[in-house]
């Protein structure tokens, strides 16, 4: 077999799965997106640009999701950094092990039941009763963007904790002596030793995190109790409810672009962070 | 502290399984209060593997039948007799509309070998040639003769039978009464509407479905259940988007915080009213004095069903009077079947809340098919659910 022939072999079930699962179906979403509803509901074949016209009636689900995806991914970010510096830097490798498999465990389960342990955690008998037993009374928890936020973030933080730390367990840690035995402080060797070597693993969770939210629907529909809506809610609606396809197919591919264009720009900014410092390396 | 009864204790889930397994309370109250129903819904149904063998099989109808239905909807000791006298296993999807429904069997390929459409729907699946006509020499237990008419005649378009009857019932609104303060039950969907954004203000579901919904939101200016009025739909759209913000969930999944007490009020249907108000009688149900919504559901087998032996042999199993009997104690939901309810108690039959008096009755509409179908009010509760 010629190396080209070979090359051709092993792209092959990638690219005819790339093709039969995304491109054909995001084509027919595409020429749907220009058609209309039929009288029972679906699709009828058309050209019109209504559906697109149509947009500003889901402001608020892009609204919302645009605002709740970047601050979920940043929320999980934050706890998931400590988690991930923790258990690659500081862990004694004897629980690094177990500590790690603690934080796969949930995965086991559907997220839909772990969503649901959540509203009895939020709901008036969890947290609110605790918090009016010391005297803070009647807060509201559950199906408020809060209530949301909180379960994207339990949802998602293994995605942001792994990436991370692979690539703070990677690190060299004579690096880190290096820098401090030329006098930096602990500190200082963090903000520009160990933080600038994790950008990539920050960068994958960020991204893997913040792709996934974009579409997210089941969270904000179980601990929003319909009221916090993303693009993901409105598209379940348009199909499943209103049996709008060509208006759904609309608002579906406008989640693609503002995705497509949200991502680049981000992988711009990271390309950019990326580039300002040199692969460092002892070897 | 709202008042305790809703969660379970570790020891009383011991006591209820204890009566369980002593058999002195059925399988759906002890799923019911110690809130494992949800999860063996969802968990047991995927699997029929795990499922006993069936001792013997009586016929050969295949080893499943796939059955669409609404949330607490049915008997699961009937499913297993079934199991046990056919050999076929019930696969159960729970769905929460009819739109939704509609929209799996538009879509095709549902797998689907039963499912319990509602009387509007029932021309719209005919029109688009989704359902089958039913051949009644399969189905022996069902008496035409033996249903009220007028929850059993949606079943035929242009006399020929395509669906036979379910249950019926109302869509009211069941309200938290010790949470009033003394003032007296609501009696109106007006004061539905009003008490949503005072009183309990943060603590009202409506439900996520456009018919009842929307349906009731009309009823608060007095317009019809099924009005597409453009102006009429306009105002129960003002009148929605002010509740909005002081409705505790737009959800039809509604038997759990009402009763964990983090919702006060719901609109409810007939069986989750009655399920409720047993376990919780400070829970009373309501039907609007405006009026609201009857409904009847039907059984049909969708087009191209892969079981569809197994399919007429569940129908017919259901329709058989003592198995519809036990399906109407577990679940609540009247049954408009005269030889079933000669089988049902007393107290049962005149209970206000199953079989309300005439006059509430008489104030109710059947949904149309136009009001399932109408874009507009489709539109307007996603809208209303994404403002």
């Amino acid at each position: 077999m010629t190396k080209r022939g070979r090359k051709a072999l092993l792209l092959a079930p990638a690219g005819i799965w790339l093709l039969v699962m995304l491109a054909l179906p995001l084509l027919v979403v595409f020429v749907f997106s220009f058609g209309e509803r039929g009288a029972a509901g679906g699709y009828v074949p058309a050209f019109t640009l209504e559906q697109y016209a149509n947009l500003p009636a889901r402001w608020t689900a892009f609204k919302n999701t645009l605002i709740l995806a970047p601050l979920g991914t940043i929320a999980a970010l934050v706890i998931a950094y400590p988690l991930a510096y923790f258990l690659a830097v500081r862990c004694s490798p004897k629980w690094k092990t177990s500590l790690l498999i603690l934080v796969i465990v949930p995965f086991w389960t559907s997220i839909l039941i772990r969503s649901y342990a959540w509203i009895f955690i939020l709901g008036g008998r969890g947290l609110p009763a605790l918090l009016e037993s010391i005297g803070i009374d009647d807060v509201r928890l559950i199906n408020t963007p809060f209530a949301v936020l909180v379960g994207i973030v339990y949802g998602y933080l293994p995605l942001m904790v792994f990436p991370i730390f692979v690539s703070l367990d990677k690190l060299d840690k004579r690096l880190l002596e290096a820098s401090a035995d030329l006098g930096s402080t602990p500190w200082r060797t963090f903000r520009q030793v160990t933080l600038p070597l994790s950008v990539p693993g920050i960068a994958t969770g960020c991204m893997l995190v913040f792709i996934l939210l974009m579409g997210e629907f089941l969270i904000p529909a179980i601990l929003g109790g319909g009221k916090v809506f993303f693009v993901g809610n409105a598209l379940v609606d348009l199909f499943l409810q209103s049996r709008n396809w060509a208006y759904g197919s609309a608002v579906a591919m406008t989640l693609v672009v503002v995705m497509l264009v949200t991502v680049s720009i981000y992988m711009k900014f990271i390309s950019r962070l990326g580039g300002q410092r040199e692969d460092v390396s002892l070897m | 502290m709202t008042k305790d009864n809703g969660t379970i204790s570790k020891q009383k889930f011991m006591e209820e399984l204890r009566r369980y397994q002593k058999g002195s309370v059925t399988r759906r109250h002890f799923l019911g209060v110690t809130g494992l129903g949800m999860a063996t819904a969802v968990l047991g149904t995927a699997m029929p593997g795990l499922r006993p063998r069936p001792a013997f099989a009586a016929g050969d109808i295949g080893d499943r039948v796939i059955l669409a239905t609404w949330p607490n909807y049915h008997d699961e000791m009937n499913f297993e007799a079934f199991t046990e006298a056919t050999g076929a296993h019930v696969q159960v999807n729970v769905f929460g509309s009819n739109e939704e429904m509609l929209a799996k069997l538009q879509a095709g390929g549902s797998g689907w070998d039963v499912f319990v459409p509602t009387n509007y729907t029932i021309t719209t699946y005919v029109g688009e040639d989704l359902i089958i006509p039913l051949d009644t020499s399969k189905l022996p237990n069902y008496d035409a003769g033996s249903f009220e008419q007028r929850f059993s005649d949606a079943g035929s378009v242009d006399g020929q039978l395509y669906a036979v009857p379910k249950n019926w019932g109302t869509t009211g609104f069941a309200v938290n009464t010790s949470k009033l303060d003394g003032a007296p039950t609501p009696t109106t969907w007006k004061e539905f509407w009003d008490l949503t954004m005072e009183g309990y203000s943060g603590r009202t579901m409506v439900h996520d479905y456009q018919l009842t919904t929307i349906g009731n939101a009309l009823k608060y200016f007095g317009y019809s259940f099924n009005s597409v009025d453009e102006k009429e739909l306009a105002d129960a759209e003002k009148l929605l988007l002010d509740a909005k913000p002081h409705l505790f969930a737009i959800s039809s999944d509604y038997q759990p915080p009402m009763r964990n007490g983090d919702a006060w009020m719901t609109m409810c249907w007939t069986g989750d009213g009655k399920q409720m108000n047993v376990d919780m009688p400070e829970i009373a149900y309501v039907l609007g004095a405006e009026g609201g919504e009857l409904w009847s559901d039907y059984y049909a087998i969708p087009k191209g069903a892969p079981h569809m032996d197994a399919a007429y042999a569940l129908i017919d199993f259901l329709l058989n009077p003592e198995v519809n009997a036990k399906e109407v104690l577990a679940h609540g939901y009247p049954s408009a079947d005269a030889r079933t309810n000669a089988l049902l108690p007393k107290e049962l039959l005149e209970d206000p809340i199953l079989y309300p008096a005439a006059d509430l009755l008489n104030a109710l509409e059947f949904g149309a098919a136009a009001t399932l179908t109408d874009p507009n009010r489709a539109e307007l509760l996603a809208r209303f659910k994404s403002a």
